[in-house]
């Protein structure tokens, strides 16, 4: 790996004193600098997307956003080694591609282990990860849990949505744009992994493009010739397909 | 242990039983056999009471062949024999008393008369010990079943005492390591602090370690340990923590089920202040009143936390303990209002017996 160039670290953890352990394991590491300590989520997300940092040590259970939240919001740029007092978490850890997930107590020659999985990880010598981390941590989901808010984030800042004030989704190419609350929020992710994600009792796809939330659902309409278009609440209007008609028509006759 | 002539107050009981059935004999005798009434009651009399004892004997052989695991020629035979040999010596004694008594001068006839009711009497004595045949089973399937209605409640107080076992609060194992994470900090920036915290621990555990074993103590107890918890807490935590507590005085002797308001400030700490980037402020308001202990555990929280996987596990673990512990007698109340988050729970402030 490049000498000249120094790894630029971030720690981001709630408490000051596990943070302390992690600033003292990498003193002794001249080639890693670290150039930010973040104590929640939001300033986790606001510090990766500002430095882009080659690596992150990122604790889970946190203040305003948790750590694969964090994960989901500061893409696949950055390695991630989980720090974190629970080891319930693990396999999910695996499957966002983290480099490796430390338990706390943290000892020094499981940090150091750590340390050298990411910088080959970052050398090249370990495979990058390949999906956008909004599709893995969908993967990662175990399949009876259902979204129960979505983090999204707009350049530094992050906004929650709760999927409850959620009133469609919008396929955009490689994004979706969440509607709530008379705004539309970007998220970087397929239509189709938010679909999975959702509850299916609340939440319809009924086009290619798009998923409504029932609830929101007014009246279905016809449109022209054998088509139909769902009118929400607060007046929208969204294309319904010819699949969508018929898995709208079940629910509403319910 | 024979089950009447074991029981002073039964055997009375028993005896009057005969009562009657020695008027009936004496009335028999007179009526049928020609005995003079004088002589019937002077004979039957004396003759039922020790028949009473005669009859007494039935219990073994009934004890020997218990109904539901006896063939019916078995029985028959066994309580037939038993009829015929008790009747027999019955028999033997009545014609020996008669024949003393006629030579006495009150009763000269007697043992002719005596002679003549032989049969009476025969009859009487296998029907008399079949009656007790049949009182004895009677009784011994009524002990049956008290046995089986005991036997059915200690089961069932067992089954509440292995229930509470389970529910009892155990140590959060993520607090443990949690904290030896900051010793571990402190080790080299602090290492007097960390010190101090080793203690603050160690000093928790052992109090949590004794309180398994106990099924009540008193809140002062209960409110120490949660003094040492909450100094732990605070070297993780720092400033992030405000603990407020308001303890009615009289409270403090009232005995508690050990660990149960812990775990609430545990999680009004877990899922509240710890979701805090500021912290915020718990507090504990405890009254004893109209024979109610009060605990209220108020807290700031964040409605938009991150959701956390076993959230609620601690507190559900206390319902199910105060609902094992004293039914409908207590209540648990959780209510979330802005961002405070409150719990309420009320149990009898008198010690439970049934519990211990």
């Amino acid at each position: 790996m490049n000498q000249q160039k120094k790894i630029r670290a971030v720690i981001v953890d709630d408490e000051e004193l596990a943070r302390q352990v992690l600033r003292e394991f990498l003193s002794s590491h001249a080639e890693v600098e670290i150039t930010a300590e973040c104590a929640n989520g939001f300033e986790a997300v606001k510090a990766v997307a500002e430095q882009k940092p080659d690596l992150v040590f990122l604790d889970i259970q946190m203040p305003k956003l948790d750590g694969f939240e964090v994960l989901e919001l500061i893409g696949p740029g950055s390695a991630v080694i989980f720090v974190t007092a629970y080891d319930s978490y693990a396999i999910k850890a695996f499957e966002v591609h983290a480099v490796d997930y430390l338990l706390k107590p943290v000892g020094a020659e499981r940090f150091e282990a750590a340390l050298e999985r990411a910088k080959e990880r970052l050398g090249g010598k370990l495979p990058q990860q390949v999906l956008p981390p909004a599709e893995l941590a969908a993967a990662a989901r175990p399949p009876s849990q259902y979204l129960d808010r979505i983090p999204v984030r707009d350049g530094t800042r992050v906004s929650i949505i709760p999927t409850a004030k959620l009133d469609y989704a919008e396929a955009q190419d490689d994004y979706v744009a969440l509607a709530s609350e008379g705004k539309k929020h970007l998220k970087q992710q397929t239509i189709s992994s938010l679909e999975t994600a959702l509850d299916p009792s609340r939440f319809l796809r009924i086009h290619r493009s798009y998923i409504v939330n029932l609830e929101r659902v007014a009246r279905v309409e016809p449109y022209g010739k054998d088509r139909h278009v769902a009118v929400l609440s607060n007046g929208t209007q969204l294309p319904v397909s010819k699949t969508g008609y018929t898995r709208l028509r079940t629910f509403l006759d319910r | 242990m024979h089950p009447i002539f074991s029981h002073l107050r039964r055997l009375a009981l028993y005896l009057l039983a005969w009562v009657p059935l020695a008027a009936m004999l004496a009335y028999l005798m007179h009526a049928t056999s020609g005995i003079s009434a004088k002589d019937s009651i002077v004979l039957a009399v004396p003759l039922c009471v020790i028949y009473a004892f005669i009859c007494l004997s039935a219990y073994f052989s009934c004890r020997a062949t218990p109904f539901d695991r006896t063939t019916i020629p078995k029985f028959v035979i066994t309580h037939g024999m038993g009829a015929l040999v008790a009747s027999g010596i019955w028999i033997l004694i009545a014609r020996f008393m008669a024949y003393a008594l006629s030579r006495t001068y009150s009763f000269p006839e007697i043992d002719h008369e005596m002679a003549r009711a032989v049969p009476l009497l025969f009859g009487a004595g296998v029907l008399f010990y079949l009656l007790s045949v049949d009182l004895y089973y009677v009784l011994m399937a009524v002990e049956a079943s008290r046995e089986a209605e005991a036997r059915a409640l200690q089961a069932g107080i067992l089954a509440r005492e292995a229930e509470l076992k389970a529910l009892k609060a155990q140590v959060n194992p993520h607090f443990l390591f949690n904290s030896l994470n900051s010793i571990s900090a402190l080790t080299s920036s602090d290492p007097a602090k960390a010190r101090e915290m080793c203690i603050l621990l160690g000093d928790f555990l052992r109090r949590t370690l004794g309180l398994g074993e106990k099924s009540a103590i008193p809140l002062e107890e209960e409110l120490s340990l949660i003094h040492s918890f909450l100094a732990v807490e605070k070297v993780r935590f720092g400033a992030r923590i405000q603990m407020e507590e308001n303890v009615d005085k009289g409270a403090m002797a009232v005995p508690v089920p050990p660990l149960l308001l812990q775990p609430l400030v545990e999680n009004a700490i877990v899922h509240g202040i710890a979701n805090l980037i500021e912290g915020g402020r718990v507090h504990l308001d405890i009254k004893a009143q109209n024979g109610m202990l009060s605990v209220l555990v108020e807290n700031n929280f964040d409605p938009d936390a991150p959701p956390r996987r076993k959230s609620g596990v601690g507190l559900a673990n206390v319902r199910q303990r105060l609902a094992a512990r004293y039914g409908n007698q207590a209540s648990f109340d959780v209510k979330a209002n802005g961002d405070l988050f409150r719990v309420a729970i009320s149990i009898p402030a008198q010690a439970e017996a049934s519990a211990s």
